[in-house]
């Protein structure tokens, strides 16, 4: 059996492929004939071939439970996902501008405060918030840049564009396997590269982190002392830590793996101490330094804060960049982005509300069982409340916490997230997606071509993260033709 | 720049995957030791626990040393010293040393990880034991090989070699112990005489040298028939075959002299590589071959002991 893009049915959805039963979009054409060609058994080999080669190549991720950490490998869907250049040309531009004004914004909370004295943020919110360091206030990083690594959520929504649904500033993953799973569709779906497609290739992140980095080192020095400071190997995202180390021939390192002495920091390494100049850190904020943040962790260093505001060592992401990264700010992104740059944002938010507000509250309130409702300060999916999807007492339960903190709470309509084709066991079938492109600044500022595409692999659903069952895909940004 | 908590790992790596192909080599070789006994002349197992030196633990689990029981012991039991537990732990080391290792190499590790794994359980049975353990050692042995051609001969690498070299000593030294002491007494036959037990010695003699791939080596060197004093005093102290105690040890020496502060792990490498060239093994097979063998693991156990306090964390 072959695929059938005529009985293909994504029901209202916008699909990235199909544009109406057995009509491919512009850029999908040559995708959509070229699986034409393979029976349903040939794709299934190439699943079953390309799920050894995950095996194999050791792409793993870590899921958490109560019996243990287990080490699962990486799931991710052959068929790749098509966004046309002329397209993403336009998007990237759209997260630079936003990366750029959000590293203003938050230059300016721990600086100036400008903005909360124009009022075009509320003041309570910043300083109420539970991303705010007061600790950093005063302090201006190299460049000015707090957020050197952002990882933006984008969906498409029924009309076919992008929107942003979040910022991720504080330890944003998943950029590894972006890069692997061009590795992988390269061995799965050889001629469908080159031939057909002018793909623009997502190898050369690693050397853009890490010249990025190094433009961040306060030593003036050629080839400053680079490391990625990881939790460890129950991480569930420490396949990547390594990953991204070993591919910038950056140190791995441990908080155990560092000391501080005079506000400098140094490794423990066979040959003795050596100073370490920048930091790309993938602990959050909190753990790391027991001296200045949590008293109980030990994942950090003690004297890391200090020997950073004394502008010894750099941190990626800054301490504190996460005060930008926030449900609620991000309602205020727009305004953001006009106030620093007096500028329209290229890529739209989707609307929301602000429970903090008393009549925005009051929508909420009364339309639960057709919003998502958010918490400010959660990830990867957790917290959250899906109406349309959620029971009674579900239902009930938001009210109450809603009701009890406001300030935590925002909430959006249910955007009707675009489908693309996944390999079912018998057929083709369209399923959600999202996106998750990585913006890097520094003394520059670059966007990856696509980003990190992830899938809710069952019927209907919604819910795209790896930890709750969700898969991933190749993202291809093609030449227009 | 190699951090002391990676060394450390790269070092257990080599250690562990070295241990793993040691004891794939004993095993194939005792299960291939036993087809050329004749019918009544029972192989001592025992002295495989033995080797490995986990004998009060394999008895807490197990009353008879048989063949099944061991096999199962030192193969394929999730016990914390089977070889496939073996390979979890040089798994476990290459995942979290990715970053400084050639690509291929954890593909390798991981690949061998996933072998076993999936394979020990039919190495049971005598029929496809060969089959497998052969293919383990092949693995392993195209990880070193993979390591060698593809790997800067930097601080990572000579960690690698320190972790296999010392690892090969010792194992080796385990075996001349183990085989020149107890493992004739082990053969037991029924009612036969000295001269009948003698060409089974023989074939005991070349085993113990295939068990550590020596046996064409061996044979290219020592020109006599296979007796035990020959193959004792080459895998000892032969200097050139690279399984052998004494070239471990002088391997462990040029490696030391690319590492920084290496002072005291040096002095105590040289002292245990007199112990084995200056053995007087005419004597000593007369006489305190035991003791004397006894001295030198003792010693390879403070080589390690050395390495570990001038290059690793200090254990918290």
């Amino acid at each position: 059996m072959r695929v059938n893009w005529k009985t293909y049915n994504p029901g209202t959805f916008f699909d990235e492929i199909i544009s109406s039963p057995g009509y491919a979009r512009k850029p999908a054409k040559k995708l959509a004939s070229y699986l034409r060609l393979l029976t349903h058994e040939e794709l299934l080999q190439k699943k079953t071939a390309a799920e050894l080669a995950i095996k194999t190549m050791g792409i793993s991720f870590t899921v958490y439970s109560d019996a243990g950490n287990i080490d699962r490998e990486w799931p991710m869907d052959i068929i790749p996902r098509l966004i046309a250049g002329s397209e993403w040309d336009q998007t990237s531009k759209g997260l630079r501008q936003r990366l750029v004004a959000l590293n203003c914004f938050i230059d300016d909370i721990y600086n100036q405060q400008k903005i909360l004295k124009d009022k075009i943020v509320p003041a309570e919110l910043i300083l109420n918030s539970g991303n705010f360091r007061k600790q950093c206030l005063g302090m201006k990083p190299k460049h000015r840049v707090w957020a050197h690594i952002c990882g933006t959520d984008l969906i498409k929504g029924e009309n076919g564009k992008f929107y942003v649904l979040e910022d991720n500033l504080r330890v944003p993953s998943g950029v590894s396997y972006m890069v692997e799973n061009r590795r992988v569709t390269k061995r799965t779906f050889p001629e469908l590269f080159a031939d057909n497609y002018s793909i623009r290739p997502v190898a050369g992140y690693p050397a853009e982190l890490l010249d990025m980095l190094v433009s961040l080192s306060p030593r003036p020095v050629k080839r400053p002392e680079v490391v990625v400071l990881t939790p460890g190997v129950f991480n569930s995202a420490y396949f990547e830590h390594s990953y991204l180390a070993q591919r910038m021939g950056a140190e791995l390192v441990e908080g155990g793996d560092l000391l501080v002495e005079d506000d400098k920091v140094y490794m423990r390494t066979v040959a003795g101490l050596s100073q370490v100049d920048v930091i790309y850190r993938r602990i959050d904020d909190l753990f790391l330094d027991p001296l200045a943040f949590r008293k109980d962790s030990v994942l950090g260093v003690p004297g890391l804060f200090n020997a950073w505001k004394k502008g010894n060592v750099a941190l990626a992401n800054a301490p504190g960049a996460g005060v930008a990264d926030d449900k609620i700010i991000y309602t205020y992104v727009p305004k953001i982005i006009k106030y620093y740059l007096d500028e329209d944002p290229i890529l739209p938010n989707v609307p929301s509300y602000l429970c903090v507000d008393k009549l925005e509250r009051q929508h909420v309130l009364e339309n639960l069982d057709k919003l998502v409702v958010k918490p400010a300060n959660e990830s990867g999916g957790y917290g959250m409340l899906i109406g349309p999807q959620a029971s009674k007492n579900e239902l009930a339960e938001f009210r109450q916490r809603i009701k009890a903190d406001p300030r935590n709470y925002m909430a959006q309509p249910l955007i009707s997230l675009s489908t693309v084709p996944i390999l079912g066991d018998r057929v083709v079938e369209p399923r959600h997606v999202d996106l998750r492109p990585f913006v890097l600044q520094g003394e520059k500022s670059y966007v990856t071509p696509g980003g990190l595409t992830r899938v809710a692999m069952a019927k209907g659903s919604y819910v795209v993260n790896s930890s709750q069952g969700g898969g991933s895909k190749d993202t291809w940004v093609v030449e227009d033709a | 720049m190699l951090l002391s908590r990676v060394a450390e790992r790269v070092y257990w790596q080599a250690r562990y995957l070295e241990r793993a192909e040691n004891m794939a080599r004993l095993l194939q070789v005792f299960s291939a030791l036993q087809l050329d006994l004749p019918k009544g002349m029972k192989l001592g197992w025992k002295s495989l626990i033995q080797i490995t030196g986990h004998d009060s633990y394999f008895y807490s689990k197990y009353k008879q040393e048989n063949e099944r029981n061991v096999v199962k012991f030192l193969l394929s039991e999730r016990n914390g010293v089977s070889l496939v537990d073996m390979l979890v732990l040089a798994r476990e080391n290459a995942r979290t040393t990715r970053e400084i290792m050639p690509t291929e190499a954890f593909e390798l590790i991981n690949g061998l990880h996933h072998f076993a794994r999936d394979h020990v359980e039919k190495g049971l049975h005598r029929a496809e034991r060969n089959d497998i353990l052969e293919q383990i050692v092949s693995r392993a042995q195209q990880i070193g090989g993979l390591l060698a051609g593809s790997m800067s001969r930097d601080e990572a690498y000579s960690f690698v070699r320190l972790g296999r070299s010392l690892e090969r000593a010792d194992m080796t030294t385990r075996i001349i112990d183990v085989d020149a002491q107890k493992l004739m007494p082990q053969l037991e036959v029924e009612g036969a005489e000295p001269e009948a037990r003698e060409p089974y010695d023989n074939t005991l003699w070349m085993n113990v040298l295939r068990s550590s791939s020596a046996y064409q080596m061996y044979r290219q060197h020592v020109r006599e028939r296979v007796n035990g004093a020959d193959v004792v005093k080459f895998l000892l102290q032969n200097e050139l075959f690279p399984r052998s105690a004494a070239h471990n040890l002088t391997t462990l020496t040029k490696v030391l002299g690319n590492l920084p502060n290496s002072g005291k792990v040096t002095w105590q490498v040289n002292k245990t590589r007199r112990l084995v060239r200056n053995a007087d093994l005419q004597r000593l097979l007369q006489h305190g071959l035991l003791e004397h063998l006894d001295l030198v693991q003792q010693e390879i156990g403070k080589v390690h002991y050395k390495i570990a306090e001038t290059w690793f964390l200090p254990s918290k």
